[in-house]
């Protein structure tokens, strides 16, 4: 597989990194020698193999279904780049 | 001898006896900060006023006999352990302005042991490199250098700064993480020890994540007691972290005076690679002679998964690391750029607070995660994964622990290794595969290399079973008896 300038784009904007046109041949070969690269395990035979998605082998735990934090707004706005109150301050989203 | 000199053991043997005083040890500390950091760049903040306050309370402490593990030890910080009130940036310039407003749980028990914190050390930016060069704070230098050759190598990453200030004896051991041999690849580089213990056994809560099923804590020290030691007081259980081994914490020191008569220890023959330089492999070698005259069983196993680790890592962590950076938006902490319209504002923010490297792998994470190539990628890796673990419980059936180099190098010079990104990625082919299956791995310094530059043995364990890579470590210290210094150091 490999990627061309339009899913080089594509992928930028789903990660939400503003890619500008002179970057996008530069990216699209770093890009694609690393997956290049990464095809190698296709070598390996994994039918039937359960996927391994954790890096414990321990069930996780559950815990009660309390409140057990909260009513720190304060601390919780101190490092906004922007606020309004006890909000944070976005650009105008709808007209 | 200087109060720098003195390793974290004899140091809190001496705040013990008011041989020093805290205030004292953490003031040579602070000199010697002064007087070398400029040329390393190890640390980005300095805590000089926090750390005196520390110190003053901890004499207090030892004065009324009321001390912890680690009363009066001056400690380096890993800039992505987050701190209260002090400035934790990950080497990123998008947490440039951030403060955390609470203190990550190894950092907490630290100080609840009485450690004296000098500052925050340098790194990869969000642990992403193996040698320091991709920080927005500049690049840390090796106390290091080859022989006759005064070029500046690099020390290793992520964890560069915390590697090099314990290297060079401006702080007395040190945090830092490990999610593909960012513990283990720089306690190589500069000559030092460092262990990245099983996942699980120290907590994540409060640590910038990078990838969350491979990141793991652990400490960079000066010797096997000393890290022994640290990690005892930086690991237990804690429920704010859902992954946190609800295990009671062994005395890790202890272990490192067992010896290991009696042992098996594998040595996988798929580390053996090709292009690996003949001193590292004689070192190897050497290693296993020690081991074998100490008393131990040396037996060849074989781990068949291993060359696949680097490239299963490199699916499975950018995959994690661009949903764990998607937080990073601008919008309610770090830095903001500023845009028309709100998705303007998401990509601006996210192309000039991201460095290069942290770019590549959030748009390969994307990329592999993306509808239609998520089972080509992620799912295959994580079988791969599972493969890669298979082969490590079958061989801990036999052995009790494996001996390898912990890189295939001594360090590299600052800017070599910078024309493609995989040459770089390969530093860590031998200290992935303990992230990949979650074990436990050290690096002890071994010897020297022909420029005179360090390397370290690698020792990997059984899960939770850090006593035994403790022994070992510790038996190879013992007969390795590495005595070298850096030439950029306090007091050199």
């Amino acid at each position: 597989m490999s990627l061309d300038p339009a899913t080089v784009r594509r992928i930028a904007k789903l990660a939400r990194i503003r890619v500008d046109e002179g970057q996008v041949e530069a990216l699209r070969a770093d890009l694609n020698s690393i997956l290049g690269w990464i095809e190698q395990l296709n070598e390996v035979d994994t039918d039937g193999v359960a996927p391994l998605t954790g890096g414990t082998q321990m069930a996780l735990r559950l815990r009660e279904d309390a409140v057990n934090d909260g009513g720190m707004a304060e601390a919780v706005l101190a490092n906004a780049p922007d606020r309004d109150g006890d909000y944070f301050a976005v650009p105008k989203v709808v007209e | 001898m200087t109060l720098t000199d003195l390793t974290l053991a004899q140091a809190r043997d001496g705040l013990r006896a008011r041989d020093f005083s805290a205030v004292e040890l953490t003031e040579a500390y602070l000199s010697a900060i002064a007087a070398v950091n400029p040329r390393l760049n190890a640390y980005v903040l300095v805590t000089d006023e926090a750390a005196r306050a520390q110190a003053r309370a901890a004499d207090a402490a030892l004065a009324a006999g009321d001390h912890g593990a680690l009363t009066g030890i001056p400690l380096a910080i890993k800039d992505l352990f987050c701190t209260r009130g002090v400035r934790t940036t990950a080497g990123s310039r998008i947490l440039a302005p951030f403060v955390p407003p609470y203190e990550s749980t190894v950092t907490a028990n630290l100080l609840r042991d009485g450690a004296v914190f000098l500052g925050k050390a340098n790194m990869d930016e969000f642990a992403m490199g193996s040698s320091n060069m991709t920080s927005a704070f500049g690049p840390v230098a090796s106390p290091w250098t080859r022989r006759g050759d005064n070029r500046a190598l690099v020390p290793g990453g992520s964890s560069g700064g915390s590697a090099a200030a314990v290297s060079a004896r401006i702080a007395l051991g040190a945090t830092a993480t490990d999610t593909g041999g960012s513990i283990r690849q720089p306690a190589s580089f500069c000559g030092i020890v460092g262990i990245k213990p099983t996942y699980g056994r120290c907590s994540r809560w409060g640590i910038v994540a990078f990838a969350s099923s491979l990141d793991q804590a652990g400490p960079v020290a000066r010797t096997v007691e000393d890290a022994a030691i640290l990690l005892g007081s930086m690991a237990g259980f804690d429920a704010k972290d859902s992954t946190s081994a609800d295990l009671a914490v062994p005395d890790f020191a202890a272990a490192c005076r067992r010896g290991v008569k009696g042992l098996r220890i594998g040595v996988p023959r798929e580390y053996r690679m090709e292009g690996m330089a003949p001193e590292i492999e004689a070192l190897w070698q050497q290693g296993l002679g020690w081991l074998r005259d100490a008393g131990a069983e040396i037996v060849d196993v074989s781990l068949p998964h291993t060359k696949y680790g680097l490239a299963t890592y490199y699916i499975v962590a950018p995959a994690e690391a661009s949903s764990n950076l998607a937080r990073y938006d601008g919008v309610r902490f770090g830095a903001r750029s500023a845009g028309g319209d709100l998705a303007e504002l998401y990509e601006n923010t996210r192309a000039e607070g991201f460095g290069e490297e942290v770019k590549r792998r959030v748009l390969i994470g994307t990329y592999v995660l993306s509808a239609g190539y998520y089972d080509a990628y992620y799912l295959k890796a994580q079988k791969v994964r599972a493969l890669i673990l298979r082969d490590f419980t079958e061989v801990f059936r036999s052995v009790d622990a494996l001996v390898t180099p912990t890189a295939p190098t001594a360090a590299f010079a600052q800017g070599e290794k910078m024309d493609d990104p995989i040459t770089m990625y390969l530093n860590d082919i031998f200290t992935v595969p303990a992230n990949m299956s979650g074990i436990p791995g050290i690096s002890v310094p071994a010897g020297l290399d022909g420029q005179a530059l360090p390397l370290g043995l690698q020792v990997l364990g059984k899960p939770f079973d850090e006593e035994t890579v403790f022994a070992v470590g510790a038996a190879l210290e013992r007969a390795a008896g590495f005595t070298a210094l850096p030439g950029i150091r306090a007091g050199g």
